[in-house]
């Protein structure tokens, strides 16, 4: 019984978010657009998520780059490190826990900002001075994160990069041109468009979750708190999921 | 059936006010919950009517029908003659534009300096308006409340009676026709109440506005009703001036001033 609500309540809710992205649609194209607050998203979710994206793809490349180290050198392949490390960055490693990260800074603070509005009826003030929050609170910010993680994830990119170079460094000597050399020489189109393209995937499922949860955020303070921590753990699942569906769509089409 | 209706204003000068806001048979209910039935009312032009009732009596269900913010089940919310419910969001805009809606929170954006929060419906409603004459109509709308020294502050900063002035501000800031207070005084200390129906009294008297005041607080009924509707089972239980009220010889309403 309880196996069935809880099936139950997952339905429902997944039937609430493709509800949700489908007003995303419906209102996206329609004026007036709130053009002035999706620039002032971009630059909070996209500028001022810059340093912990950059700090945390620096040392992921420099761990990531310490840790296969050994191995390669043990299998007499070091040489390929560079190409090893650039490949799983850019395809992989990069776009997923960039996103994973972005999804817990933004994704928290989306639902925990739109659900402090909702609790506190500034929702509603927004209604009554004539404004559509939807447009104003919800468009604005879903289209900030589907465009900004992508940039973001080129950033990630170019500083993991960077930190593996330093990491091949500390025990080894590579210059700087061999090491980016022989990354560029290894990564081939279908390497970057589709890992690129996800990332906007990833981007708009953070954004409409985030935003769901905060929007219809019930039951006063203690809602927000559940909007903002559900918003990240529902996002993180749905990065999973999307990759996963991305890779199979990748291979399909022949680009693995 | 409306229920009678005494107007002191209208009385003492014999001639019929125009109407600004009419309510007939508004219902409401959420799910077997029947928070409105077959509620009646009208506001007059530059007349307070107060809403008297217990908490979970319908009070604030009713104002936010009457802003559009709920939709009721069945019934008629007509708004400068027009129909509320009916009406499609352009021309929602449009009558809401004249009405000015003070929430019990203050609903002030947290994330907005005061000076935006009070430009914010300013922008929305006048789109070709220069920022000079927005500057002007801030520091004139704070001006009125007493808190010029405000703008550039956030709205964290500010004490509750502070950021109540505030939220009265930008409910005047588009000057609007009528008012809604939800429990204006709630949670305000004696004091800090009384300056708030001084504000509220200056207002009607400067810009001639209607108002509706959801409160059950017996001094705010006392100085700003020009007529009392008791809120009781859902709908106008009992209508009259603040002495007809205190006089009824109802127990339910008695209860309310013992």
């Amino acid at each position: 019984m309880a196996q069935a609500n809880s099936i139950k309540a997952f339905l429902g809710q997944t039937g609430q978010i493709f509800r949700f992205a489908g007003r995303f649609f419906n209102q996206v194209f329609k004026p007036r657009y709130e053009v002035a607050e999706f620039f002032r998203q971009c630059y909070i979710i996209g500028y001022r998520s810059m340093p912990l994206i950059g700090l945390t793809g620096f040392i992921m490349g420099l761990v990531i780059t310490m840790q296969l180290r050994p191995s390669m050198v043990s299998y007499g392949v070091e040489s390929q490190l560079p190409a090893i490390i650039g490949i799983a960055m850019v395809r992989e490693i990069a776009p997923v826990i960039t996103a994973l990260i972005f999804a817990g800074k933004i994704g928290s603070s989306i639902g925990a900002e739109l659900g402090s509005m909702k609790v506190s009826e500034q929702i509603d003030a927004m209604k009554v001075s004539g404004t559509n929050p939807f447009k104003y609170l919800v468009v604005t910010r879903v289209l900030a994160t589907t465009l900004m993680l992508p940039i973001l994830t080129i950033l990630s990119d170019a500083i993991s990069l960077y930190g593996s170079y330093i990491g091949v460094n500390i025990s080894g000597n590579i210059s700087f041109n061999l090491f980016w050399t022989q990354i560029f020489n290894n990564l081939a189109y279908y390497d970057v468009i589709p890992a690129f393209i996800k990332t906007f995937f990833f981007g708009f499922a953070v954004g409409i979750i985030g935003c769901f949860k905060g929007y219809t955020t019930q039951k006063g303070t203690a809602g927000v708190g559940r909007s903002a921590n559900s918003a990240v753990v529902i996002s993180s699942i749905m990065i999973f999921i999307l990759d996963l569906l991305a890779v199979q769509i990748t291979e399909l089409l022949g680009f693995n | 059936m409306m229920p009678a209706v005494s107007n002191k204003s209208e009385r003492d000068r014999g001639q019929p006010k125009e109407t600004v806001l009419k309510i007939r048979h508004l219902y409401k209910s959420f799910g077997e919950n029947h928070v409105l039935i077959d509620f009646n009312m009208d506001l007059y032009r530059g007349e307070n009517v107060v809403v008297l009732g217990k908490s979970g009596s319908g009070k604030s269900v009713l104002i936010k029908c009457i802003i559009g913010l709920i939709k009721p089940d069945k019934g008629m919310v007509e708004m400068f003659g027009k129909s509320i419910p009916k009406l499609n969001d352009a021309e929602l805009d449009q009558v809401m534009a004249r009405v000015g809606f003070l929430f019990q929170s203050n609903a002030l954006y947290d994330s907005m300096t005061i000076r935006e929060n009070l430009e914010f419906p300013l922008r929305r409603h006048m789109l070709d308006i220069t920022q000079k004459e927005v500057n002007t109509i801030v520091m004139e709308a704070l001006k009125d409340v007493g808190l010029s020294h405000t703008v550039d502050l956030m709205p964290a900063e500010l004490s509750g009676g502070m950021r109540k002035r505030i939220a009265l501000a930008r409910t005047l800031i588009l000057r609007p026709d009528i008012i809604l207070y939800d429990e204006p005084t709630t949670g305000l200390d004696p004091v800090t109440a009384k300056e708030i129906i001084g504000l509220m009294l200056d207002i009607q008297k400067k810009y001639n506005t209607s108002s509706i005041i959801i409160s059950h607080d017996m001094n705010c009924l006392r100085l700003t009703g020009d007529r009392v509707i008791v809120l009781m089972n859902g709908t106008n239980h009992v209508t009259g001036t603040y002495q007809e009220i205190i006089n009824h010889e109802d127990p339910a309403v008695k209860e309310f001033f013992e």
